[in-house]
């Protein structure tokens, strides 16, 4: 019972934080209504009871986005086995899933720089060079017609060295020059987007033949990432799997060996670490390295199994919501994992409700941007909700 | 004027800071308030000051009550506080830095009246032998200095009564000797006076009569003529506690630490330690002596190997020490003592078992081949808990969470508890408790009983007179002079910190 009150402390804030940002979503939701503005003018109750049900239009089909429509999924039960039907009413589900693995990777990759101390906003470069990286592989390794799984395994691994090296040089700037990575590796993300566009644009090897936009060749004609649901339209492939062991073993890692003692202990107190005769600058390049690997792993995973195709929009911003996700899953990898998927189940969901409703889907971001605030203000929550969530402030007397 | 405080209680979350604790204080007399750290001294006179406000209980002024709502009422009431870190602004000088937000003005633009701001804290310094010169530079002044001009800000805002918060612990013996002096004559001139500090010698010298608080509430109250030191004591902690540590001679063997003309340079490239050269023995305890701010940071940590030597030689069993990592130190049977515990010592947010082992994971039984083995670690800790007597409801508790003194002892027994040639402790004592303190000194002597060179770095001359079988003294990065315990008398120590050649 006292675990479960300990994971409940754990998980209070980030819920609350999730709770009260949608409610202020709801908020915009009908404030940013013109209808609905101009019936409260006349009619406070009538305008009001309008903006209710907008809310209530946008959230549900932010659900049925998310989770799949209960319409559907009575259809598919009283066909019995109408495969068509089932791969319908689960489709939703399983492209969030799908959406949040991306954001679980980088995720994962931003919580080991955290934990160093190291704030590496550079997850989305390091996503772009990965994905990079992997479709390079994916190209060169396919045409060479090797069996199976190795194809697949050079593309993870191309993913993982990219992301890497490209992580490794904000890391050697600071560790040896002490440049702040906060700079660095938001340089490089520019860099990186801009370097894959030019590849993209002027690199037969890499670009689509017999087009002159920037986009790679279909993928899939290379290299093939297996799916793990038995009907081909839930797309759920083995990076779901890979990235739920990746988080058992980066949690291992921090936790259960020497190397994740002196990253902790360097992200919690340098001069500590120094006294203790760990190596500050090899934990910061040591991190920076394991960061890059994973988030490029991700990218390879990506562009590879999911989109099929390398383009400039592969990141789509994951490097960013990755931060928040580090930060909401309070830079635990359980924690992480959890996050990335409810913020998967939002970005899918977000998609449906800017389809059928007129709310862009912008207010998601709006909402993202909101749980941030609040999960960097507890008490801000507090407040609003009027709950005690001071922690026991410690040596008040002195 | 006179001063009482009824029944104050204050609530914090999870502390009961004050417990209806009362305390008076009368025009021309000075109440020594004493207690260790977190007794509730700092939160009963932010209630005075008008930070605080009381859960219940009431201040009164000449028999009638006050309510203070912010520091400005209190002020207003005549209550002057000189703190324990002083509120100055270095590049101002004694006039400005005196009067800033009570300025004398003069015509119709209330213009600053410097000539009528000077005259008032000259005839002020005058009146109670404060002297200053009122046209410094704060930042030239040394701190005893510094705290005459917090004196005479309160002064200067006819403070009645006068809160002192802490005010010896920057200061030399002999810098103290002259507070206590200003003191007396403040009261003499129908001040109050509250004196508030953990050290016993300093209200048996100064104050007419003593409140002694624990836990916060009042543990009880004497005066100077009656209190000895251990009764004293013993009001504070709530226990017999044994004031000197007994121990017999030093046994000294061969040198284990050998310095030679040793230069370390400090952060901003200036040289802080020069050409020192010392030895220490097996089995004998160094004392270092020294005002904060001469060097002695320096020098602990150009020979814990966390800053580079300038120039000089090292050698511990002979062996040079120039280039060693801080683990290569260590491995070489170095225990270190940091100076500041929460900087360096630990890390508050980690468990009691990850600070037991922060300095020794990588080695068996800790790790194995990049492992950390839980068991392992586990079993060390409980026993070093044991050993140590580390109050913690388990070694999973995070560090920060635990007193002072049960974070020093963590890290008193990860430092002993490997084969140690050297000890070097800076401030090993620094923040604590009576009964820690008592506790860690008598470790430190079993150290040397057991053989090893112990090099003690302190500003408490007590520590240092105590502990010390010599006692070298810093001044501005040199050592002044190595003198035996029998020679070191406070006196001539306290001399020889403030920069004298005796």
């Amino acid at each position: 019972m006292s675990r479960l009150a300990g994971l409940w402390t754990r998980i209070r804030l980030p819920v609350l934080a999730i709770f009260v940002a949608l409610m202020a979503g709801a908020l915009v939701i009908m404030l940013s209504d013109l209808e609905v503005l101009g019936t409260i003018v006349h009619d406070p109750i009538g305008g009001l009871g309008m903006g209710l049900g907008r809310v209530v239009g946008a959230y549900a089909s932010l659900l049925r986005g998310a989770f799949g429509d209960p319409a559907a999924f009575g259809k598919a039960a009283a066909s019995g086995g109408n495969v068509t039907l089932w791969a319908k009413a689960l489709r939703p589900f399983t492209e969030s899933v799908l959406a949040s693995v991306p954001l679980m990777f980088v995720g994962l990759a931003v919580t080991i720089a955290f934990r160093t101390g190291i704030f590496n906003i550079g997850g989305e470069g390091q996503f772009m060079m990965g994905a990079l990286g992997g479709s390079l592989a994916a190209i060169g390794l396919g045409a060479m017609g090797l069996p199976a799984p190795l194809p697949l395994i050079g593309v993870v691994v191309a993913g993982a060295l990219a992301g890497a090296a490209w992580a490794f040089i904000p890391g050697l700037l600071k560790a040896r020059l002490g440049a702040s990575e906060v700079i660095t590796t938001i340089m490089f993300n520019y860099i990186s987007g801009q370097l894959l566009f030019y590849l993209l644009a002027n690199w037969d090897f890499l670009q689509r033949e017999d087009h002159t936009q920037p986009i790679s060749k279909e993928l899939s004609q290379f290299v093939i990432v297996p799916g793990i649901l038995p009907i081909p339209e839930l797309r759920l492939d083995i990076s779901l799997i890979f990235v739920l062991l990746l988080a058992v073993v980066v949690s291992w890692f921090l936790f259960r060996t020497t190397k994740g003692f002196e990253l902790r202990t360097a992200g919690l107190n340098l001069p500590a670490a120094r006294y203790a005769g760990m190596g500050a600058a090899s934990s910061v390049i040591l991190a920076m390295l394991l960061s890059g690997a994973i988030a490029g792993m991700g990218g390879a995973f990506e562009v590879v199994g999911t989109v099929k195709q390398l383009s400039t929009a592969i990141s789509g911003g994951v490097g960013f919501t990755a931060i928040a996700i580090a930060l909401v899953g309070g830079t635990r990898p359980s924690g992480v994992i959890a996050t990335a998927f409810v913020f998967g189940l939002l970005r899918h969901g977000g998609g449906l409700m800017g389809l059928e409703t007129r709310i862009p889907i912008d207010l998601l971001l709006f909402i993202q941007a909101l749980v941030i605030t609040f999960i960097a203000a507890p008490q801000l929550v507090a407040r609003i909700l009027r709950v005690p969530f001071r922690r026991r402030p410690k040596e008040v007397v002195a | 004027m006179r001063l009482e405080l009824q029944q104050i209680t204050k609530q914090f979350p999870g502390v009961l800071a004050n417990d209806h604790i009362s305390i008076s204080v009368d025009k021309g007399e000075v109440l020594g308030l004493l207690g260790e750290n977190g007794a509730g001294k700092t939160t009963l006179m932010n209630i005075l000051s008008g930070l605080y406000r009381p859960d219940s209980g009431k201040i009164l002024i000449d028999g009638k009550e006050r309510v203070f709502r912010d520091p400005a009422q209190a002020i207003a009431a005549g209550i002057g506080m000189v703190h324990q870190h002083f509120m100055l602004v270095p590049v101002f000088d004694v006039i400005d830095s005196v009067a800033l937000g009570s300025e004398p003005t003069r015509g119709p633009l209330a213009t600053f009246d410097r000539a009528a701001a000077r005259e008032r804290i000259v005839e002020l310094s005058q009146r109670y032998g404060l002297s200053v010169d009122p046209d410094a530079k704060i930042e030239s002044l040394p701190v005893g200095v510094r705290q005459r001009v917090e004196i005479l800000k309160a002064l200067y805002r006819k403070s009645d009564i006068l809160v002192l918060d802490e005010p010896s612990a920057v200061l030399t013996p002999q810098e103290t000797e002259e507070l206590f002096d200003i003191i007396r004559g403040l009261a003499k001139g129908g001040t109050a006076v509250i004196f508030i500090t953990h050290k016993l010698k300093e209200v048996l010298a100064v104050a007419d009569k003593i409140t002694v608080l624990r836990r916060g509430a009042v543990a009880g109250e004497t005066t100077p003529k009656v209190a000895s030191q251990t009764q004293l004591a013993e009001m504070m902690v709530g226990r017999e506690v044994q004031l000197t540590v007994t121990r017999s001679a030093a046994h000294a063997g061969q040198a284990i630490l050998e310095v030679e003309g040793l230069n370390v340079l400090d952060n901003a490239s200036a040289t802080a330690v020069k050409d020192v050269t010392f030895e220490v023995r097996a089995g004998e305890i160094l004392a270092v002596a020294g005002v904060q701010g001469n060097g002695q940071t320096e020098l602990v940590e150009a020979l814990t190997g966390l800053r580079p030597i300038d120039s000089g030689t090292v050698r511990l069993d002979g062996k040079d020490l120039h280039g060693l990592s801080p683990r290569e130190i260590s491995d070489a049977g170095v225990a270190h003592i940091p100076e500041d515990r929460s900087r360096d010592g630990m890390v508050k947010d980690m468990t009691v078992a990850e600070n037991y082992i922060l300095n020794s994971y990588h080695r068996a039984p800790y790790s194995n081949g990049g492992r950390l083995n839980r068991v392992g670690i586990a079993e060390k800790t409980a026993q070093a808990v044991k050993d140590f007597d580390i109050r913690t409801p388990s070694i999973e508790t995070k560090i920060g969470s635990l007193s002072g003194g049960n974070q020093q002892k963590v890290i008193v027994a990860r430092e002993f508890g490997r084969d140690v040639r050297l000890v070097v402790a800076a401030q090993p004592t620094r923040g604590l408790d009576v009964g820690s303190i008592e506790y860690i000194h008598r470790r430190i002597v079993e150290q040397r009983d057991a053989g090893a060179a112990v090099l003690i770095v302190s500003t408490e001359l007590d520590e240092v007179l105590a502990l010390g079988d010599r006692v070298a003294v810093m001044y501005e990065g040199r050592i002044v002079k190595i003198l035996d315990a029998k020679d070191a008398t406070r006196e001539r120590v306290g001399l020889l910190m403030g920069g004298s050649v005796a």
